[in-house]
């Protein structure tokens, strides 16, 4: 009798514990949104990165230039 | 005067926007999802558009007092840069909503595109488009500067009700509208966390900083033009 009752002890415990595990999981993969983590970890972000700051310091180059022309106009024109 | 410190200071803005916007962590939205980068670019062309409206306004004004040229050329050119930007943030938006806005496999752009939101931006790039209509059929320099002020004023008037007030009076999915699950992006603390302001804030005034100096490379063209031609 007692045996059986502490059997039965183990396995409502067994099934407590699943049940706390699986409420867990279910609000992990509630609060799981799909983000670009692949491409963080590989290190392919900073390409990205590198693309973009390359355009702009090419834009900046440009209006530099053409900042620096403008200045040489002014002067010449007084 | 060409090494200004601001010019200085727009580029390191714009490299931090770049590097910190897609390196930073961002808050883990449904449907936003990565695209809530888009923050730093696409919200910070309306604000500079707004920033240099709001400049151009205040030398149509200057204009109108004191009947300066000069005033006229700074309010035409900044209101070109800030309609510039108002087109590249209509641009950025509807791609930004061919992602985010349609949720139900059988919607098309074109249903999601008739917004109080994208026609209030749309008309209100219109009016600033007509102003440079009609400063280019004045031929009488006077007349153009004054009636062009007069109208200017009248567009900044606008700009109110088409992109600010309209879309936050009926529902749109806009962020900022009733009926849209978020509040405004940029003010709501409850869509952006301190490190995206961190972020968006200094892009905000990097971007605009942009703006201002290709503003002032035209309009000092435009001063060397009229130097030659008087």
């Amino acid at each position: 009798m007692n045996k059986k009752n502490s059997r039965l002890f183990v396995v409502r415990f067994a099934l407590m514990v699943i049940g706390l595990f699986t409420s867990f999981f279910c609000f992990a993969q509630q609060n799981e949104v799909e983000m670009a983590d692949t491409m963080r970890s590989n290190g392919k972000i900073y390409i990205v990165v590198a693309v973009c700051l390359t355009i702009l310091v090419g834009l900046f180059l440009y209006v530099m230039s053409v900042d620096r022309k403008l200045r040489r106009l002014e002067k010449e024109r007084g | 005067m060409n090494k200004s410190w601001w010019k200085i200071l727009a580029f390191i803005l714009l490299v931090y926007t770049i590097a910190a916007g897609f390196l930073m962590d961002v808050p883990r939205l449904p449907i936003l999802n990565e695209t809530i980068r888009n923050l730093y670019f696409h919200v910070c062309m309306w604000f500079g558009m707004m920033i240099l409206f709001i400049i151009s306004f205040v030398y149509s004004i200057k204009y109108l007092n004191s009947t300066n040229y000069r005033h006229d050329i700074f309010a035409k050119n900044f209101a070109a840069m800030g309609t510039m930007f108002g087109i590249l943030g209509y641009l950025t938006g509807v791609l930004w909503v061919s992602v985010t806005w349609i949720t139900d496999q059988n919607q098309s752009l074109g249903t999601v595109l008739k917004e109080p939101k994208l026609i209030g931006a749309a008309i209100a790039v219109l009016i600033y488009g007509a102003y440079f209509v009609l400063r280019g059929s004045f031929t009488d320099m006077d007349k153009r500067a004054r009636v062009s002020a007069v109208y200017n004023i009248f567009a900044f008037a606008m700009l109110f009700p088409s992109i600010w007030i309209i879309p936050r009076m009926v529902g749109s999915l806009h962020p900022g509208a009733p009926g849209s699950d978020s509040g405004n992006p940029a003010l709501d603390r409850n869509d952006m966390d301190a490190g995206m302001r961190a972020i968006f804030y200094p892009a905000v005034i990097g971007w605009t900083l942009l703006g201002v100096w290709i503003t002032t490379l035209k309009i000092r063209i435009e001063l060397l033009k009229d130097k030659a031609m008087l």
